[in-house]
């Protein structure tokens, strides 16, 4: 019980913002020095590892196009947890995680399209087509630009928080459309040979530089994503302050 | 064309994107803080000001 109530006054403490930047200020340096030597080791490991006997060296494309795949659908999981955290737990920090991750989830979603279109040149012989891989994966990219234009265009963060929660939650049935559309439907795109219930099926010498890629991007996106956070908390309360002098100023003015 | 454009070109769009979101996520942080402090020293406070030193 009391283990229970210790985690729990752990998470209310981050729900307060003052709190969760003073975290963030302590852990941003360790989670910025750990991505950099993260990125170092992946990309000495990409370089150095072996070709394809069929794909030759293009494997090695494989090692940010993989990663940055994963991150896109990683990330709009976290947004689709915030969402609830807003509109069950009515958490305060939870429509600013969701609201500055859909930026990053956006640019890892344009990483994935891009590098999978100049692996798909070479090794299927086109740019794009539209199977069922890659045109989830492209509605994905249009839902995070919608999103954030859309809180781009309200005024109020707090009445933005609930709409763009409820836009999230629905878009969320699209995850596992494509995790899955490559074995529900037939596509150019290959089946899964990572995550699989009887293991990965490809060679522990591509398999090294992969994880440690995926582990560099994962980091990658927690560092930007804290700060973003951070920096968010900051905007409203200057918003809020602003507003208060305003409101202070006319008063004065009146009388 | 070779396999070495298709890498290189791969390469260099990952690393411009992720040294864009990572500049852009920085001078944001930078500007907002600068921002808070410059408000912060010309007097304005925060309502919970207060009430959040108090909680520390």
């Amino acid at each position: 019980m009391t283990e229970n109530t210790l985690s729990f006054s752990w998470l209310t403490d981050l729900a307060n913002p003052t709190r969760f930047i003073a975290l963030v200020n302590r852990v941003l340096p360790w989670l910025g020095a750990i991505t950099a030597i993260l990125f170092a080791v992946g990309l000495y490991l990409s370089f150095t590892t072996e070709g394809d006997y069929q794909q030759g060296l293009t494997v090695r494309i494989m090692y940010i196009h993989v990663p940055a795949a994963w991150l896109s659908m990683m990330c709009y999981s976290v947004m689709a947890i915030a969402a609830l955290g807003t509109l069950v737990w009515r958490h305060p920090l939870a429509d600013v995680a969701a609201k500055t991750a859909a930026p990053l989830g956006a640019a890892f979603t344009f990483l994935a399209l891009v590098t999978g279109s100049l692996w798909g040149k070479p090794m299927w012989g086109t740019w794009w087509v539209w199977d069922a891989r890659l045109t989830s994966v492209f509605i994905l990219f249009l839902m995070y630009l919608g999103l954030i234009a859309f809180n781009r265009a309200m005024d109020d963060p707090l009445r933005a928080a609930r709409v763009s929660a409820v836009m999230i939650l629905i878009g969320f049935v699209n995850i596992p459309i494509i995790k899955f559309s490559v074995e529900w439907w037939n596509t150019l795109h290959q089946p899964a040979s990572v995550m699989r219930l009887d293991g990965p099926t490809i060679d522990p010498e591509f398999l090294r530089p992969l994880f440690v890629m995926a582990l560099a991007f994962t980091m990658l996106f927690f560092t930007l994503h804290f700060m973003a956070i951070r920096t968010e908390i900051w905007r409203r309360r200057i918003a809020n302050m602003r507003r208060l002098a305003a409101r202070k100023a006319s008063r004065e003015v009146q009388r | 064309m070779s396999h070495a454009f298709y890498i290189y070109a791969s390469y260099g769009i990952a690393a411009l994107t992720i040294v864009g979101i990572v500049v852009w996520t920085w001078l944001d942080s930078r500007a907002r803080r600068k921002e808070l402090q410059k408000l912060e020293a010309s007097g304005i406070r925060r309502r919970s000001a207060g009430s959040a030193e108090g909680a520390k």
